[in-house]
């Protein structure tokens, strides 16, 4: 059993996801359930090959580095679900009301 | 209406004056509006569609229209398209405006094709069944107990009952082969880096690829072709000239390899199989090399296709955040909880389960057990795909192993639903192009396909061994 409670709670947080206890119950069985089918990867011997990274076979892609409008600031905002007319307004980043 | 196969046809009728793009898109507007139960629209742009139409109708007249004039296409709902809400069916995105197209988008919208509305897929394109749609299941319009298939299940509805003549989807490891196969139409996924995936919502970087869905092989081609090409906005999309894919009225003799442990594989419904032998006969009837070759990878897909792509999407969904687009929730009290109650709520199941999966092959002390290993298996896969394609000129494969399933049937094991790709995860894996071909209905009246994997980057190839199945 590779998982289990405390690493479902390390990985949500990494993953900033948070779930109840039914539903990390549930996690650690169907995360260990994908854990042990996908060990059947062990019986290959690669011990000898590189991991393939890349399927494409370009190398380099270059374009000039040329500075051109994108989108408009306003643009930028539009989708924001707070903003004023400048910026995307989020909450504090420490909260500080218990102190 | 009369019901069209090909978009020659439709050219011909416009032509000729028998029909215009207005009638058409109107008559289209209808058949979705009566067949609203089947749920393969998000999003129909009925008045933008007509007013598009009738301007086109001009452009015909004055001899001016682009190559897919007539063509009226369903956009999946993870492909961009400017000024238009881009959701990947998932809560998270509710509400979210496209600032720009996809470059496939552009690419149809340049040779004149209409966009007659977004349609439903599983959420972030992660299901088999079109199940984990935030805006609900699509029924199949063969079967409406049955799913459609997934993720691109809503573009291959639509086209099966003719709600629109074609549509593009996206394929991470079937999404558009395996819905194609469940619906009865053709369905494409070109080689890895054909087409661009600029305005794509990334699920699987290194798998994804968008294709199209046609109600004939010509359609298919034409639009491939088409999407294709290189793309300043994506580096990972080939600058190899785009060839002509019309299919050839005269194949010549083709050499098609049948992996054995597909052949044999007990998961293979009796009937699908025996289609399948079927089509071997009548192809060695036609004088055509058919052979059996060994890749004994089968079973190796699905478990590596789930280490990569979960952690890919791990990444790749890391960024919504709520912040700058999106659904946000509104009552934290600092940044940390903003992102995790908006992450928690904003995604489903299916979404969270694939990237704490991700999220762990990817943590300390487990990258190289896991991601690393199935790089490297990713590596034996393609090399041994390759060492096949250098003998023959297409592997010929059923699409899927079994027929689609009533709703619900493969919800309660994830692994049960993820072998839904068992036959086409291979071509993503190894970025090969694959095509599916309808190969009838079975006893049950259930659609089958037929799919074909071709040789990096030959298109034309694929589609002429493809004319071979019809």
């Amino acid at each position: 059993m590779k998982v289990d409670q405390n690493t479902v709670d390390r990985l949500a947080h990494l993953a900033r996801l948070e779930f109840n206890a039914d539903e990390k119950q549930q996690l650690v069985g169907e995360m260990n359930n994908m854990l042990a089918f996908v060990e059947k990867l062990n019986e290959l011997d690669t011990d000898s090959v590189a991991p393939l990274v890349y399927l494409s076979d370009s190398e380099n892609v270059f374009r000039e580095d040329e500075p051109k409008p994108w989108i408009t600031h306003q643009e930028a905002l539009q989708n924001a679900a707070k903003k004023d007319t400048d910026f995307i307004r989020v909450p504090k980043v420490i909260d500080q009301s218990g102190e | 209406m009369k019901e069209y196969r090909k978009l020659t046809d439709i050219q011909h009728d416009l032509k000729a004056g028998d029909i215009t793009c207005a009638a058409l898109v109107s008559a289209y507007l209808e058949r979705i509006d009566q067949n609203q139960h089947l749920n393969a629209f998000i999003e129909v742009f009925a008045e933008e569609a007509l007013e598009k139409a009738k301007a086109l109708d001009e452009k015909i007249q004055a001899g001016k229209a682009g190559r897919l004039a007539g063509l009226i296409v369903g956009l999946k709902d993870n492909v961009a398209y400017e000024g238009h809400e881009l959701t990947a069916s998932s809560k998270i995105l509710q509400g979210f405006q496209s600032l720009f197209s996809a470059t496939v988008t552009q690419n149809l919208l340049n040779e004149d094709a209409i966009i007659i509305g977004r349609t439903n897929c599983d959420e972030f394109a992660m299901g088999s069944s079109n199940e984990t749609s935030f805006y609900g299941s699509v029924k199949n319009p063969l079967d409406v107990s049955r799913v459609p298939g997934g993720s691109s299940g809503g573009s291959a509805a639509a086209v099966a009952a003719n709600l629109c003549h074609a549509s593009i989807g996206t394929d991470t490891g079937g999404s558009i082969r395996q819905p194609a196969a469940y619906c009865g139409i053709y369905g494409m996924k070109p080689t890895y880096g054909r087409v661009s995936r600029h305005g794509l919502v990334a699920f699987a970087s290194s798998f994804d690829q968008a294709g199209p869905f046609a109600r004939s092989l010509e359609d298919l081609a034409l639009m491939t072709e088409i999407i294709s090409g290189s793309d300043e906005f994506d580096a990972t999309a080939s600058e190899r000239p785009v060839p002509n894919m019309q299919i050839p009225a005269e194949t010549g003799k083709k050499r098609f390899a049948i992996i054995k442990e597909v052949r044999n594989s007990e998961g293979l419904h009796p009937e699908i199989k025996a289609v399948f032998e079927r089509k071997i006969e009548s192809l060695l009837a036609a004088g055509h090399v058919v052979e059996e070759v060994s890749f004994p990878y089968i079973d190796y897909c699905i478990p590596t296709y789930y280490v990569l792509t979960t952690a890919e999407a791990s990444s790749n969904l890391s960024r919504y955040n709520g912040v700058t687009y999106g659904y946000r929730y509104e009552n934290a009290k600092d940044l940390e909880e903003m992102y995790k109650k908006t992450r928690s709520l904003g995604f489903g199941r299916e979404v969270k389960r694939r990237i704490m999966l991700g999220t762990f092959v990817l943590s300390e002390g487990y990258y190289d057990a896991y991601y690393s290993k199935a790089q490297k298996v990713r590596r034996v896969l393609r090399d041994s795909m390759e060492e096949i394609l250098k003998e023959y000129d297409v592997v010929l494969l059923p699409s899927t192993p079994s027929f689609p399933f009533q709703f619900g049937a493969k919800s309660t094991d994830p692994i049960e639903m993820y072998l839904e790709d068992i036959f086409t995860a291979a071509a993503n894996l190894t970025g090969h192009p694959a095509i599916s071909v309808p190969a009838g209905t079975a006893s049950n009246q259930l659609p089958m396909g037929m799919q074909l994997i071709g040789r990096l980057f030959d298109e034309p190839g694929l589609f002429a061994a493809a004319s071979l199945l019809n």
